[in-house]
C-alpha cells in the first residue's frame, strides 16, 4: 500500500543538489501470474514530480519496467541547506503519496 | 463507445463481456490518466514507442551515455542510467527492446536539472537498451547490451 513514506535524500555540493528518492510501491506489470493462474492487475506509479521549494526540478513518467520499489536519482543545480524538496507520485489506481526532506 | 455498452446491456452477461474487452485491450486500467503518454507506454516495438514519443528518427550520439552493467544477474532490478553532456536537454527517455512494452521511463527536466539521471529497471530478458535524450528540438540516442541471466517478469 501507499502507507510507507518515500526515503528522500538531498545533499549539496559545490552548488548542485543531488537527490535520492527509494519508493515504496509493488509496481506490478499486469503480466505475471499468481497461483490459481488469474493475472495479477497491473499496479505501478505513472507520474512523479519532484520540486525544490515550488520550483519542480523534474518530472516522470513511468511504465511497467520500473522495479518494485522504485529508486531514483538525479541531480539539479542550485539548492541550499535547510531547502525543501518534495516528491509526489500518483498511480493507476488514482493513489498518490507526497514526502518531503531537507537537503543536507 | 455507446455501441458497445447497449451491446453489453442487451446480452445481459455484463461482466463477461466487459472481461472480454478488457482483455482485448479496449478497456484498460490506466485509461482515465489524461496526462500519462499512454501511447507510448502500451507500445510494443521500438519504432511504435519512439512515434509516440514524437522522436522520430532519433541520431546515434557518443555525447549520450547509458550507464548499467554489463551482465545483470538479476532481471527485476537492473540499475540503469541515462546522461548527456548535450545541451538544453529537456527530455530523456529509457527503452528496453526486448521487454513487452519497450518504453520504461522518461523524464522532463526543466532547465537547471542536469542530464543524468539514474533508477533501476525490469528486464525480461538480455536486451539493448536504448537512451533517448532531447536536447533543443532534436533527438538523440545510446545504446547498450545488458545481458540478463535471470529475467525479470515473472518467470
Amino acid at each position: 500500500m501507499a502507507a510507507n513514506p518515500m526515503k528522500i535524500r538531498a545533499s549539496n555540493k559545490d552548488g548542485v543538489t543531488e537527490v535520492k528518492v527509494l519508493i515504496s510501491h509493488e509496481m506490478e506489470t499486469g503480466q505475471r501470474k499468481d497461483a490459481s493462474g488469474a493475472i495479477v492487475p497491473a499496479w505501478f506509479i505513472t507520474e512523479l514530480t519532484a520540486k525544490h521549494n515550488d520550483r519542480v526540478v523534474l518530472g516522470a513518467e513511468f511504465g511497467t519496467a520500473v522495479s518494485k520499489n522504485p529508486y531514483l536519482a538525479f541531480r539539479f543545480k542550485g539548492g541550499a541547506k535547510g531547502d525543501k524538496v518534495t516528491v509526489s507520485w500518483k498511480d493507476n489506481k488514482g493513489e498518490t503519496r507526497t514526502d518531503e526532506a531537507a537537503i543536507a | 463507445m455507446n455501441n458497445q455498452r447497449r451491446t453489453v446491456l442487451k446480452s445481459g452477461s455484463g461482466a463477461a463481456l466487459l472481461g472480454i474487452l478488457a482483455s482485448a485491450g479496449i478497456i484498460t486500467p490506466g485509461m482515465a490518466l489524461a496526462e500519462w503518454n499512454k501511447a507510448a507506454f502500451d507500445a510494443k516495438s521500438m519504432a511504435d514507442t519512439l512515434k509516440a514519443l514524437g522522436a522520430g528518427t532519433p541520431t546515434e550520439s557518443k555525447d549520450v551515455q547509458v550507464t548499467g552493467p554489463d551482465i545483470a544477474e538479476n532481471g527485476a532490478v537492473v540499475p540503469v542510467g541515462v546522461t548527456s553532456t548535450l545541451p538544453n536537454v529537456t527530455m530523456m527517455a529509457i527503452l528496453i527492446e526486448k521487454n513487452p512494452n519497450a518504453l520504461a521511463a522518461s523524464f522532463t527536466l526543466p532547465e537547471g536539472t542536469e542530464a543524468n539521471v539514474q533508477t533501476r529497471v525490469k528486464m525480461g530478458q538480455t536486451s539493448n537498451v536504448y537512451a533517448l535524450v532531447k536536447s533543443g528540438d532534436k533527438f538523440f540516442m545510446a545504446t547498450k547490451e545488458i545481458k540478463v541471466t535471470l529475467g525479470g517478469c515473472g518467470g
